[in-house]
């Protein structure tokens, strides 16, 4: 993507040797490494409230920063001003973290080249004029409402961004990229009687604005945030204790990306402090289980060009019938442990030290029926929507909230169940998976993972599976 | 005047040239250090500063905002237009609008929410720091073989707001905090906790061999946790889960949630919501406090609101938009970044501590769960559903007796409001919300 160079260039005018010069700044007092991280970020968002537009904000930020590694030590600085002498005082800063003779770096950089672009945008959500998007927020509000009588409340949100970044590394790779992401959201309270219960939809990904009237509508995420919240009204407490449990398709996938996908970032890893230090080649799942973690996929939230520190993103299988295969990797944990780059280097925004991040993690679709795999459970839980979910790397424990979930009888759903949080141990859980479903989806283009501070757009995904065993944390009886 | 408030006037100033009918310009200006030590060696060292500003205007009763990093004469142009270009596309809403002339203001006294010597750091003597810290940790057993590092973090910044009202307010701030991750091997797999003291000077935090000997304190003692079965049980918050519980809490007191019915404690003032064990505060004006501002992000004056007096809900906690939209006054807790509209935060909001030491109240419980760690996000503030992942030690007779993980606990905020027993005299603050240790009667634990 030759065009982010150009941006720069044309924009803050600098040439190459500028960009040689900094890089020689961060490599003065030694250290094996130096990259430069430039970032362009443009946004604009509406909110809807009680059916009027109670704000439109816009805004642009910009920054640089600079990253020295010398053995497994990181120095860091970075700069919201990107004049020369503002750039190399924030390489001369990174450089303090190297200790020894300066590095000759590189003899000239050269355009990481990158194999497609996933998210070829004509217009880009930011350049549009604000009124366009508005009729998005309207259409949302009006579907929500006409969708059933006891709907009082709705809440929408817009919101899109474009970032251009540059990475420039001292191994003379320069990658440039240029990123779009766009969201739509909905919130509705519905009421009946004295009770009240949310319902919650949202969608996008790296597209265009067209995405949202033709592919995924206003209508379309109104309707199911609407539909969640009549149905919690006729929700009853959710059991508590040691379950058969089914996961819907879809976003549910939260399982993979909370149970094994952080235990399975390298730098956990090269630290041993993971629950899943040590385990490649075991086996941690049934043969069912095959997870692969994806940067590559079309125009998807998690996806990416190039990751953010200038390599290009790729598959990468995790797990492979039920045998652990590999960690997702950053050049920091790459260098120290002798692994190959997956393209998982990932950071929030140039103020933010790259780390190994997820992109769009699921599990390959198996061979049963979704009908198939409900049958077989006489009494459990089915879970078709979740919240959010957190794991402790180090224990392996996990937990995930649903939203939208169901008691089994039978074979068959029968009532809605509320209040269900899901707890687990990350490297054993998959072994506990009887049964894979043939109809693997992917989330709709909501997630954001939080590690460390620092928040990046993810992607998840799942067939209908079968967990033998679960703890199910609610309050009712099982 | 320094350069930056005479910035935020003449932003202000353009807006109004450009036909705003009100407008407030915030800028923060922040600068950032932090190193971590794992294993004794240097791991991390990152330091930088950064701005920002942003602008809200009014037109009439619409409104919009813009934001930008770009202080430059033509960055400003743009952020005046698109302000006003994006108000013209908002609808007209009557409770929109800058605060009241009667709430506007400052706190008269200097809250010590800014020391010196958090500015000029030298990062040997910081690093020395946190070495001690993880070595304290890793001295204080043998289980104690890997460590996620010690870390000293740092910020300081400034913050300014003016009004086309004529408000203009700054104020200073720093905080530093010393924290330490150990890691525990046991015959069961490995365990990690952690332990920060954190203070707005350098001078005021914790020696570090104390931080690193509790960090190691708290890891060691979840070795070999089990899970245990699935019951009815006393549950006794420590002050970190009891702090969470308190976070939660807020959330459904906030005006936000409160105007649009989207919380259990809607239509409730003037009710009793909890048991007589309970007092709850919100105070922006305590000395050198976490939460503490002279004045909210509006330029409204703060103070000390009573929430819940001996369980009865006295006041909601709102901005000015939630106060309208309520009929009520401001309670000074617009918080904002540079971006949007203000929304409503917490300044020190914290539970009155009661007579009994954690120790008593533990010791007063025969057969119950001490919870010390949560893991996710199951809060519903709409219905006060609340379900989490618990880790923490089994009371017995009176006695911590074994570690125990991946159970949940649940129940309903409100009936957990109404069944607090007993709280803690241990109040500490460690950040904005602090709670002391409490007990609720009773809860349902998930397990096997």
């Amino acid at each position: 993507m030759q065009q982010a160079h150009k941006f720069f260039e044309e924009k803050f005018g600098f040439t190459d040797s500028d960009l040689e010069k900094y890089l020689t700044a961060a490599l003065s007092a030694g250290g094996d490494y130096a990259d430069l991280y430039f970032e362009y970020q443009a946004t604009s968002s509406i909110s809807l409230d009680e059916s009027i537009v109670k704000g439109a904000t816009q805004g642009v930020s910009v920054g640089c920063g600079v990253r020295v590694l010398s053995g497994e030590r990181t120095g860091y600085a970075y700069t919201d001003d990107l004049s020369p002498e503002k750039i190399l005082k924030a390489a001369q800063t990174a450089a303090h973290i190297a200790s020894g003779p300066a590095r000759v770096t590189t003899v000239g950089l050269s355009e990481v080249k990158l194999p497609r672009n996933l998210y070829p945008i004509v217009i880009a959500p930011t350049d549009l004029d604000i009124a366009a998007k508005l009729d998005l927020v309207l259409r949302a509000d009006q579907a929500a409402r006409a969708h059933d009588s006891r709907v009082f409340q709705v809440r929408v949100g817009y919101a899109d961004e474009v970032r251009h970044v540059l990475t420039v590394s001292s191994d003379g790779g320069i990658a440039g990229d240029f990123q779009p992401l766009a969201r739509l959201s909905v919130f509705c309270l519905a009421r009946e009687g004295n009770r009240v219960e949310r319902g919650f939809s949202g969608g996008g990904g790296r597209v265009e604005l067209k995405f949202f009237l033709e592919e995924k509508t206003p209508e379309h995420f109104a309707r199911e945030a609407a539909r969640q919240a009549v149905l919690q009204l006729t929700a009853v407490e959710a059991p508590a204790g040691e379950m058969e449990v089914v996961l819907g398709p879809g976003w549910p996938g939260i399982l993979l990306h909370e149970a094994i996908g952080h235990g399975l970032e390298a730098d956990f890893n090269r630290k041993k402090t993971s629950a899943f230090s040590g385990l490649i080649g075991q086996k941690v799942a049934s043969d069912f289980c095959t997870v692969v973690d994806d940067g590559t996929l079309p125009s998807r939230r998690g996806s990416l060009n190039v990751d953010d520190e200038g390599t290009p993103t790729s598959q990468t299988v995790l797990i492979e019938r039920g045998v652990l295969r590999g960690y997702m990797q950053d050049k920091l944990s790459a260098r120290l442990m002798g692994a190959g780059l997956t393209g998982n280097g990932r950071r929030e925004s140039y103020a933010h030290i790259p780390m190994p991040r997820m992109t769009n993690t699921y599990m390959l679709a198996g061979n049963s029926a979704p009908d198939e795999i409900l049958r077989t459970v006489r009494r459990g839980l089915y879970a078709a929507q979740f919240g959010g979910g957190q794991v402790d790397i180090t224990s392996g424990k996990f937990v995930f909230t649903a939203s939208e979930a169901y008691w089994i009888e039978d074979g068959r759903l029968t009532r809605p169940v509320r209040n269900a949080t899901l707890i687990g141990d990350g490297p054993t859980v998959l072994r506990h998976v009887s049964m894979v479903g043939n109809d693997l989806a992917l989330d709709e283009g909501i997630g954001t993972c939080g590690k460390d501070g620092q928040s990046v757009p993810v992607g998840v995904g799942i067939p209908t599976i079968k967990v033998d065993r679960l703890t199910v944390g609610g309050t009712g009886s099982p | 005047m320094e350069e930056l408030q005479q910035l935020a006037i003449y932003v202000v100033e353009s807006a109004m040239k450009s036909g705003a009918t009100a407008a407030d310009c915030v800028i923060q200006e922040g600068n950032e250090f932090s190193t971590t030590i794992r294993c004794d060696e240097v791991e991390q060292l990152k330091e930088a500063g950064a701005k920002s500003l942003g602008l809200r205007v009014f037109l009439g009763h619409r409104t919009a905002s813009t934001y930008t990093s770009d202080f430059s004469h033509q960055g400003i142009e743009r952020l005046v237009a698109s302000a006003l270009a994006a108000a013209r596309v908002t609808s007209e809403d009557p409770c929109a609008g800058l605060p009241e002339p009667e709430v506007v203001g400052q706190y008269p006294e200097d809250l010590n929410l800014f020391s010196e010597d958090v500015t000029h750091l030298e990062a040997h003597a910081m690093m020395e720091l946190a070495r001690r810290a993880e070595k304290a940790a890793f001295a204080f057993d043998p289980r104690i073989q890997n460590s996620e590092g010690g870390s000293f973090d740092a910020t300081y910044g400034r913050k300014i707001l003016a009004t086309s009202q004529g408000f203009l307010g700054a104020y200073r701030r720093s905080s530093c905090s010393l924290s330490v991750v150990p890691i525990a091997a046991g015959t069961q797999g490995m365990q990690r906790d952690y332990w920060y003291s954190i203070s707005r000077s350098l001078a005021g935090l914790e020696p570090p061999e104390e931080i690193g000997r509790k960090a190691a304190e708290r890891t060691v003692r979840r070795l070999d946790a089990r899970k245990v079965p699935t019951c009815k049980v006393p549950v006794v918050f420590d002050q970190r889960t009891g702090r969470s519980i308190l976070a939660s809490l807020f959330e459904a007191l906030s005006g936000e949630s409160i105007y649009r019915r989207a919380s259990f404690l809607a239509g409730k003032l003037g009710e009793q919501v909890a048991s007589a064990a309970v007092t709850l505060f919100d105070d922006a004006t305590l000395k050198g406090g976490f939460g503490s501002l002279p004045f909210d992000d509006e330029g409204v004056r703060t103070g000390r609101t009573v929430v819940i007096e001996r369980g009865v809900l006295k006041s909601y906690l709102m901005n000015c938009y939630t106060a309208r939209k309520l009929g009520l006054k401001t309670t000074g807790n617009a918080g904002r970044g540079v971006a949007g509209n203000p929304g409503v935060r917490p300044a020190n909001f914290f539970l009155e501590p009661g007579p009994k030491s954690p120790e008593e109240i533990i010791r007063s419980v025969k057969n119950g769960f001490y919870v010390t760690e949560f893991l996710g996000f199951g809060f519903n503030a709409v219905t006060g559903d609340l379900s989490h992942g618990a880790a923490g030690i089994w009371i017995v007779n009176g006695e911590l007796a074994y570690p125990v993980q991946e159970v949940t606990i649940a129940g309903n905020l409100l009936e957990m409001l109404q069944a607090i027993t007993q709280v803690g005299s241990d109040l500490e603050f460690r950040g904005a919300v602090a709670s002391p240790t409490f007990q609720i009667a009773e809860m349902t634990v998930a397990g096997q």
